[in-house]
């Protein structure tokens, strides 16, 4: 498979009062075209600056991002992004129907609205299209954000911890709609939680951060196959011994840390 | 949650006829200048069948809704910039804060010998009066907005200027509107004030000054004052009714945000 994304020795160091605040340092990986790669690593390890740093949002301070080869300067065009809020990414003032549309200005509307509908579907949401976002439930609202990054057909979908505010219940149905639509799309999807049961379960591959600032400690392939099950997967083996190595590496990450501070 | 609102507003009207109409019937204010609601009104309903009086309140309002229409386009524009650039904003600020408390009425001297008595005088006036609530309201939901929701249509390769028009100006839509409405009451304060002063130019305020003199036609005065505040009452209904209708998503359970 050829590689969709490489970062190389990412770094960022915010500037700040209370002297300079180093969130990424030396972080090195690659993501192949097709796969889902988690990320995990302990709360404010850095997380996000590298999402927001592949985004394009920020310019980060060392090392590059590539996508299919080519540096990322500026916001990619094949790329979308999911975040955790979704009631804040979602745009009130639009119906659903045109809040799937709004990436696809480019296209003529009755493409855009037909593509909006699709995606819509794939996500089970094809009643909806003319509410508002306010009208749905949480994780419906998170649908229609999935459902407006898909209909973009993105190179590359990125999620910031997109399941971390809906119920358990919810979580389990949008985790198994996530690999479903990304099966059906072939989309490659690097995501990122604080989960290690979601990672493990979710993942093709799962990268291991350490505290902040955030570089790669465990690179695991996740060997569970294509079909997963939120019961006998969870219950597997293989499973269960992956999530006690990440946990156990997130562990002596923070310890790492810790005596660092000593 | 709707439906009550309007009955609530006229019985609250009602009741501010019925005193009114109670301190003019008693002995405390001289009922010969606060002619009681049942003089002023048949007067207004008199009034509103004479040509010469409606030709002045079609002039103030056209004045009002001209004066809106403009304070809008210079507002709404000027409000997004200062808004979208802190820059530009800090560098503006002082001199905004310097003409906004000058009331637009301290300014009718200099308007009269720079623009004559005609209608431009009181229209500009009322531009200046008008311009503030809907600067203000469009600069600070700039503040307001979402920063994820930049960040998300960013994220999707949306350009700068993009952002501004497709979810900067419609995320500030609503206090842009309430500006609007706040607006409307001072415009026509404005365009009556000026009327007043003015005297040669025709409106509700000229038509309210020539009644009063002598102090024999209060009940045309009070209908006429009545009558400007009826057309506020309407205008801001209307407008309410309006940020429900296209603001659907912005209306909260408990009113208007």
């Amino acid at each position: 498979m050829p590689t969709m994304l490489e970062v190389a020795d990412l770094g960022h160091t915010y500037p700040g009062k209370d002297g300079a605040h180093n969130a990424v340092d030396g972080l090195s990986f690659t993501v192949d075209a097709g796969e889902l790669v988690c990320v995990v690593g302990p709360s404010g390890c850095g997380k996000s600056t590298l999402l927001r740093a592949i985004a394009g949002l920020i310019t980060p301070t060392r090392g590059t991002v590539s996508l299919r080869g080519t540096r990322v300067d500026g916001v990619p065009s094949e790329l979308a992004v999911v975040f955790q809020d979704y009631s804040r990414s979602l745009f009130p003032w639009l119906t659903v129907q045109r809040n799937v549309e709004f990436p696809l200005r480019g296209l003529p509307r009755s493409q855009r609205a037909a593509r909006a509908r699709e995606a819509l579907a794939s996500v089970g949401l094809d009643q909806a299209g003319r509410k508002h976002p306010g009208q749905l439930s949480g994780g419906m609202q998170q649908r229609v954000a999935i459902a407006r990054a898909l209909a973009y057909r993105p190179s590359l979908l990125l999620m910031d911890e997109p399941f971390a505010s809906v119920d358990a219940q919810t979580r389990f149905e949008l985790e198994d709609l996530l690999l479903r639509v990304r099966r059906e799309q072939d989309t490659t999807v690097l995501l990122v939680t604080h989960d290690i049961d979601e990672s493990v379960y979710l993942g093709d591959r799962v990268l291991v951060l350490t505290k902040s600032p955030a570089s790669v400690v465990a690179d695991l392939p996740v060997d569970l196959g294509d079909a997963r099950d939120q019961i006998k997967t969870r219950a597997s083996e293989t499973f269960v011994d992956l999530r006690a190595k990440v946990a156990e590496l997130l562990r002596g990450a923070s310890h790492i840390e810790d005596a660092k501070l000593i | 949650m709707r439906t009550p609102r309007v009955p609530a507003s006229l019985t609250g009207l009602a009741c501010l006829f019925a005193v009114w109409e109670a301190a003019s019937r008693s002995d405390l204010v001289p009922a010969h200048y606060l002619r009681p609601p049942s003089v002023v009104f048949p007067t207004l309903v008199r009034l509103l069948g004479d040509p010469v009086f409606l030709r002045a309140v079609v002039a103030t309002v056209a004045a009002t809704l001209l004066a809106l229409g403009i304070a809008v386009l210079i507002a709404v524009p000027a409000g997004l910039v200062l808004g979208s650039f802190p820059p530009v904003r800090r560098a503006t600020m002082t001199i905004v804060e310097f003409l906004r408390p000058i009331p637009s009425v301290a300014l009718i001297p200099l308007a009269l010998l720079t623009f004559g008595t005609g209608p431009d005088t009181k229209v500009t006036l009322a531009v200046y009066g008008a311009l503030w609530p809907i600067l203000f309201n469009t600069m600070y939901a700039l503040d307001e907005i979402d920063p994820l929701h930049v960040e998300t249509a960013r994220a999707f390769g949306t350009g700068r200027l993009a952002v501004l028009t497709r979810v900067a100006l419609p995320s500030a839509a609503p206090f842009v509107l309430t500006g609007v409405r706040l607006s409307f009451a001072i415009s026509l304060a404005v365009v009556i004030s000026t009327e007043l002063f003015a005297g040669g130019a025709i409106g509700l305020g000229q038509f309210i000054l020539a009644a009063s003199s002598g102090g024999a036609h209060m009940d045309e005065v009070l209908a006429g004052t009545v009558l400007a505040g009826l057309i506020g009452f309407a205008a801001n209904s209307g407008l309410e009714w309006l940020h429900r209708a296209v603001f659907a998503w912005n209306v909260s359970a408990d009113g208007l945000r």
